[in-house]
């Protein structure tokens, strides 16, 4: 069975490259538009990976993060936070609130792949 | 499919700029809202991430330069002022100016854009970060040396709690070349104290990689922080590194950390194995020093692995010595069938010992006396590549070849012996088999043509195969020529087989011209002959249109083969076992069924015999059931009839002395275990001679 990974991000064209290009994968993809809307969807659905933004209105994905936690379908999945450069402090964030990696935006299809390949084995 | 993404991104952006125009000036009027400063950098900083993303570079590194503002704004650094918001909008401007122009395909006002760029960074001041410099995955030089790193990865407890499956950290490792790991599981606690969500394990890895240290540190990448990691190179494999016996395990040990120089010492004192003697002592665990003596056995292994490939260690030695040894092991194992059957004849528990012990000492002694002469076929082969290349030149054609099975071994002198027949197969297959390139396309083939090589073992032989996927041979063109020629009548009725088998006719060729390469018809019966005097057999299937297989067997050895024993009579003689098919039984009944003909009902089959008592003249009492030793040659079946069949024997075959060396019928002999002499039969050459007598 495909393992499904939702891809949460307030931008449409980043939810559409990553759910193109995880659907080219093979995996089943689930969109959420920003952190409160993920983790609505998170907990009526189970999903094998998460990917998330961290700047997103309503909640953002470090918040999205420490909520996904809590839920005991999310404890162990692989979280993995789309951050830009900049924001070194915010990868310790992420990581401290449960992610279990990252990718520096901006990123090719290829590199996605790679990481999800990593982190979902 | 780019392109889709890519028109997403404009619609986005374009609305992301217009709510960014409404939040600027919203916050012009409250300078203050926190939620308006979060909307215009979240906003920036989408498109600014989005456009990289999708290969607008130009939009991304300006919007970089006023995110970077809003973000010094949003820490409070920052206030908002006049100037900013006319900045940000004359910003904003630009950025929706990049994009109108990415549409046309024109550039954006260059100087514009410095401008406002140099506006925003004295705003910024001196608090204003250095600009990032893109960054780019540093593109380390490509390693080929192998390494051997010593890794022990060691994760927090709480590991698991992030999501990360230490098992994929460890597949991942496998993936990058030779790897062993040992788990060491001493901290798992008791199992009322066990929190099923910790991670207890650690692991020590020895792993050997070409990939170089940046590849191993990407693995744990996103671990760093969440793992005690440590990396070590302990061995480099390269041309130049001398490869003596690696470090004593105590040695390993003490570099891991795992114990002290003064415990090595106390431990070192007595003498009995360091790591059973360690373990006793409660210095370190078992399975620490199971880790370590994998590290050991696994440079070990790396080492032995790159000598075998090394030319450097190997001695030459004159080919007449190798021929001398075996040639003595033959004598040998002659003896020692002797000795056996001697001992075997008395009770004598003693000798039968010593005549046991000599035996398999032989057997051994024979293996690897055989196995020194054996060489990969591979040199072989890239002679071939050669002439592929060559000769498809010549021909106007464009032809690759493709190899297998360059590692498999067989005996240096077949090898040799095996060069004329196989270069006249391949060159047969260049010049009648593949096409012109222009006909090639016409048939809807790809214009290259491929010739494949293959050479694979197959019990006691070596199967080679020459494959092309050329015209294939024509069938009707074979028999039209051979009725010409006289080979056959043109009433004659022939299998497929048979039909191909005529190639190997002498003075056969159905090339229309004869070119240089081939087809002067004097080649496929001198192959044929070559290949049998190597006692192997050579085979053709072919699909016309697509193609031809030549398929040639060869046995491994010439000096040793496997045979079949029979009596007729009080003579011994062998069977090459690799021609022979069964066993059936033959009564004096069917004998007197069959009207003096030599045929033989198997299984509702007729197969012609030869009965060789007849056939050698020996004279006695034929017994009342006689044996049918069934073999296969040139694709059809043929019965042997002989006394009694005694079973498998191992030849060491003495070819027969010069005035016996024309025996039509016996290519020549052994000596049996009591000193007996017994003839090896040339199956192919007896039953064509039978043939020639009955046409």
């Amino acid at each position: 069975m495909a393992k499904i990974i939702m891809t949460a991000d307030d931008s449409a064209s980043v939810r559409q490259m990553v759910s193109f290009t995880l659907k080219q994968g093979g995996y089943e993809v689930v969109e959420a538009v920003d952190g409160k809307d993920a983790l609505q969807k998170l907990s009526g659905t189970k999903v094998d990976m998460l990917i998330t933004d961290l700047n997103m209105p309503n909640l953002d994905g470090i918040g999205l993060i420490k909520g996904a936690r809590a839920l005991p379908s999310c404890k162990f999945i692989p979280i993995v936070m789309l951050t830009t450069e900049s924001q070194d402090s915010r990868k310790q964030e992420g990581k401290a609130a449960g992610a279990t990696g990252w990718i520096v935006k901006p990123f090719k299809p290829e590199q996605l792949m790679a990481v999800v390949k990593k982190v979902l084995g | 499919m780019i392109d889709v993404h890519r028109q997403a991104f404009k619609e986005e952006a374009y609305e992301l700029l217009s709510e960014l125009e409404t939040s600027l000036l919203e916050l012009e009027e409250t300078p203050e809202d926190s939620d308006l400063i979060g909307r215009v950098f979240r906003a920036m900083h989408t498109i600014k991430g989005s456009g990289a993303m999708f290969g607008f570079d130009d939009i991304a590194s300006f919007t970089h330069e006023v995110e970077t503002v809003f973000d010094m704004v949003r820490n409070g650094k920052l206030s908002v002022t006049k100037p900013l918001i006319n900045l940000t909008l004359a910003g904003r401007d630009q950025i929706k100016a990049m994009l109108d122009a990415s549409e046309s395909g024109g550039g954006a006002d260059l100087s514009a854009t410095v401008q406002i760029i140099a506006g925003l960074r004295a705003l910024a001041g001196a608090e204003a970060p250095a600009i990032a410099a893109p960054q780019e995955a540093a593109k380390q030089a490509v390693v080929s040396t192998r390494v051997t790193y010593r890794i022990r990865i060691a994760p927090c407890r709480g590991i698991m709690a992030c999501g990360t499956n230490p098992l994929n950290l460890l597949v991942e490792l496998h993936e990058l070349g030779v790897c062993n790991v040992i788990a060491q599981t001493a901290g798992v606690p008791e199992l009322e104290e066990l929190d099923p969500e910790s991670c207890y394990v650690y692991w020590d890895v020895i792993l050997t990689t070409d990939q170089g240290l940046n590849a191993i540190k990407d693995v744990f990448i996103f671990v760093e922080d969440d793992c005690d990691l440590k990396i070590e190179a302990i061995a480099e494999h390269d041309e130049y590194s001398s490869d003596e016996g690696y470090k004593k395990l105590g040695e390993i040990l003490l570099e891991r950390g795992d114990i002290t120089t003064e415990e090595m010492a106390s431990v070192l004192s007595e003498q009995k194995r360091f790591g059973e003697l360690a373990v006793q002592k409660g210095i370190v665990t078992e399975n620490k020093v199971e880790a370590a003596l994998v590290e050991q056995r696994h440079v070990q292994a790396v080492r032995q692995e790159k000598q075998t490939t090394d030319a450097g260690n190997s001695i030459r030695v004159p080919a007449e010595r190798l021929d001398l040894l075996v040639n003595l092991v033959g004598e040998l194992v002659t003896v020692q069938a002797r000795l056996s059957q001697t001992a075997a004849g008395r009770a004598d528990l003693e000798l039968s010992a010593i005549a046991e012990e000599v035996e398999r000492l032989t057997a051994e002694l024979r293996d690897s006396a055989l196995n020194i002469r054996m060489l990969p076929i591979g040199s072989t082969f890239s002679k071939f590549k050669r002439l592929v290349r060559d000769l498809s030149s010549e021909l106007g054609k464009e032809i690759e070849m493709a190899t297998d099975g360059a590692e498999t071994e067989l005996d240096k002198t077949v090898i040799e012996k095996l060069n004329d027949p196989l270069v006249h197969l391949i060159r047969n297959s260049l010049d009648h088999g593949i096409e012109l390139p222009d006909v090639r396309v016409a048939a809807g083939k790809p214009r290259h043509g491929t010739v494949h090589l293959a050479a694979v073992h197959s019990g006691d032989s070596v199967l080679i195969t020459i494959k092309d996927d050329g015209a294939g041979i024509d069938k009707e063109a074979i028999r039209s020529k051979a009725i010409e020629k006289g080979i056959i009548t043109p009433q004659a009725e022939l299998s497929e087989k048979e039909l191909f088998n005529l190639i190997f006719a002498p003075g056969f060729s159905t090339a229309k011209t004869v070119s240089s390469i081939s087809g002067r018809g004097v080649g496929m019966d001198v192959v044929k002959r070559a290949i049998e005097a190597l006692r192997g057999t050579i085979d053709i299937t072919s699909v016309h249109g697509e193609g031809t297989r030549i398929t040639v067997r060869i046995p491994l050895t010439l000096a040793i083969i496997e045979s079949l024993l029979v009596l007729i009579g009080k003579d011994f003689f062998m069977l090459p076992l690799s021609l022979v098919d069964e066993c059936v039984e033959l009564t004096r009944q069917d004998v007197a069924r069959s009207n003096g003909r030599h045929l033989a009902n198997v299984r509702e089959h007729l197969v012609p015999y030869i009965p060789l008592r007849e056939r050698f003249l020996i004279h006695g009492e034929t017994p009342d059931i006689e044996q049918i030793v069934i073999t296969e040659v040139n694709g059809s079946r043929i019965g042997f009839v002989v006394d009694q069949v005694i079973g498998e024997h191992q030849t060491v075959i003495k070819s027969l002395g010069r005035a016996y060396k024309n025996v039509e019928g016996i290519s020549g002999a052994t000596i049996l275990g009591d000193g007996s002499v017994a003839l090896i039969l040339d199956v192919p050459q007896l039953v064509q001679s039978v043939e020639a007598e009955a046409a």
